[in-house]
């Protein structure tokens, strides 16, 4: 088996692909709990019910807080508002764009693609480019050089895991890949995960998206106003960044690379009913992960059918964090450090490429 | 030229559901649909290779349990991304209790 060289290459084009390639960690079957298969039927139903409701309180959450924040704008009162909205605007957006792209949300496909959309515009993420980068994501979980949606990269830079809170660097890397887009380009490492038939799309959504971008733009130059750019576009998606952020760190942060094992991987965190709105349950991650069939609303009892197989769930945001920061800061240094999750008594987990059947 | 393969019992698979079916080497899946009609195609997703039988029948849909691609099962036409290319069909006949396909 290759040896790991620190540091690693977290390019999809790099030494680490080629090696997880190699060695059989590209692509793997990974470990899944023996849940019942009727049980498991149960709980993959689809509802377009619950996704209706949660949408119809999502949209209205926008019209309030944007109504107030144009109210009381330019004055102070205006900020909670604007608060409020940003975090529906940068945040809220992340939960809908992966519980949309999966398609799981709703049970009718076209409901799922129209928030899908709408959520992919707001959080400034080509809606093709990122369902295949999703793909890739669930296929390689945090594989070195395979999955491009690793987080935090080892050693940690600290000031850019500051500045994703602000959204510095993801908004910075879309609006420079919106333009190559609208150009009719595609990255080199998009190029690794998006069929040449689905490339057309990408082009014309940026085209579209950087059309709208523009007439804000000109709308706030013709109003004289600030207003038209704080509500649409790369600065609420900026402003609004903190909850996804804060909430998507624990996802996988701190924990191993390279293992075919979520739970060794991935993180389940409990937490508050706003936060699990705002999150649409992606808190429960390690059996989002196992089981991606599973619609948001039904991962609570998922949660309670995996306990039997699954490391006992962080208690709160803030539990997370007390391992996360330390495991973080000592990552700077020790890139080969890696939080160890404890299974119950008498499970397995799987660390190495297994045949597969 | 037909080659029949005894593939299951009918009482195997459930209504709106599917079940693993390998014969020589090969896998297959074999569905059920809500009205009461059997079906057949490749066992694996075009997308990545992962057995559909562990994935979810929704009318006439097999959704992959992977990535979530979709596919018309009675036709095996690819209902869009992740998947983008059909799944291969296999007729199916009916004698008695059990479940054939033809596998030529």
């Amino acid at each position: 088996m290759r040896e790991v060289t620190y540091p690693r290459d977290y390019s999809l084009l790099g030494r680490d692909a080629k090696r997880a390639t190699e060695i059989g960690l590209s692509n793997a079957q990974w470990y899944a709990a023996p849940i019942p298969r009727a049980r498991l039927k149960e709980l993959m139903k689809r509802s377009d019910g619950l996704a209706i409701r949660d949408t119809l309180i999502w949209f209205a959450s926008f019209i309030v807080t944007a109504g107030f924040a144009i109210y009381f704008y330019p004055g102070l009162w205006s900020i909670p508002f604007f608060l409020a909205y940003g975090v529906l605007y940068g945040s809220s957006t992340d939960s809908r764009w992966h519980e949309c792209g999966h398609g799981t949300a709703f049970k009718t496909r076209w409901m799922n693609d129209v928030v899908y959309h709408i959520a992919c515009f707001m959080i400034m993420r080509p809606p093709t480019v990122w369902r295949w980068s999703h793909t890739r994501h669930h296929t390689d979980t945090i594989i070195v050089g395979r999955d491009p949606e690793i987080a935090i990269m080892r050693p940690t830079a600290i000031l850019k895991v500051i500045g994703a809170f602000f959204s510095v660097g993801q908004t910075k890397s879309a609006t420079k890949n919106l333009f190559i887009h609208a150009w009719g380009q595609l990255t080199e490492e998009e190029k690794t995960y998006v069929p040449e038939m689905e490339r057309d799309r990408v082009y014309l959504v940026a085209r579209i998206w950087l059309a709208i971008h523009f007439s804000v733009i000109a709308l706030a130059i013709y109003t004289q106003s600030f207003l038209p750019v704080l509500l649409v576009g790369p600065l609420p998606c900026m402003y609004g960044a903190w909850v996804y952020v804060l909430t998507g760190i624990t996802q996988h942060g701190g924990l191993a690379e390279d293992v075919l094992d979520h739970r060794l991987n991935s993180r389940t965190v409990m937490m508050n009913p706003v936060l699990r709105f705002i999150y649409w349950n992606m808190n429960y991650h390690v059996e989002h992960h196992m089981f991606p069939m599973v619609p948001y609303h039904q991962l609570p009892k998922l949660y309670e059918e995996l306990k039997p197989y699954t490391p006992p769930a962080n208690t709160s945001v803030f539990d997370a964090y007390r391992e996360i920061i330390p495991a973080l800061l000592r990552q700077v240094k020790d890139p080969t450090y890696a939080i160890a999750r404890s299974l119950p008594a008498g499970v397995t987990p799987i660390t190495q490429p297994i045949a597969a059947e | 030229m037909t080659q029949w393969i005894d593939a299951c019992a009918k009482d195997d698979v459930a209504q709106e559901d599917v079940i693993r079916f390998d014969h020589a080497g090969q896998t297959f899946a074999i569905y059920r649909s809500p009205d009461d009609k059997f079906y057949a195609t490749d066992g694996l997703c075009t997308h990545e290779k992962i057995h559909l039988a562990d994935g979810l029948v929704m009318d006439h849909i097999i959704e992959c349990p992977k990535h979530n691609g979709r596919f018309d099962y009675t036709t095996g036409a690819a209902k869009g991304a992740p998947v983008c290319v059909n799944l291969r069909t296999y007729p199916v006949k009916l004698e008695g209790e059990r479940v054939f396909i033809d596998i030529a």
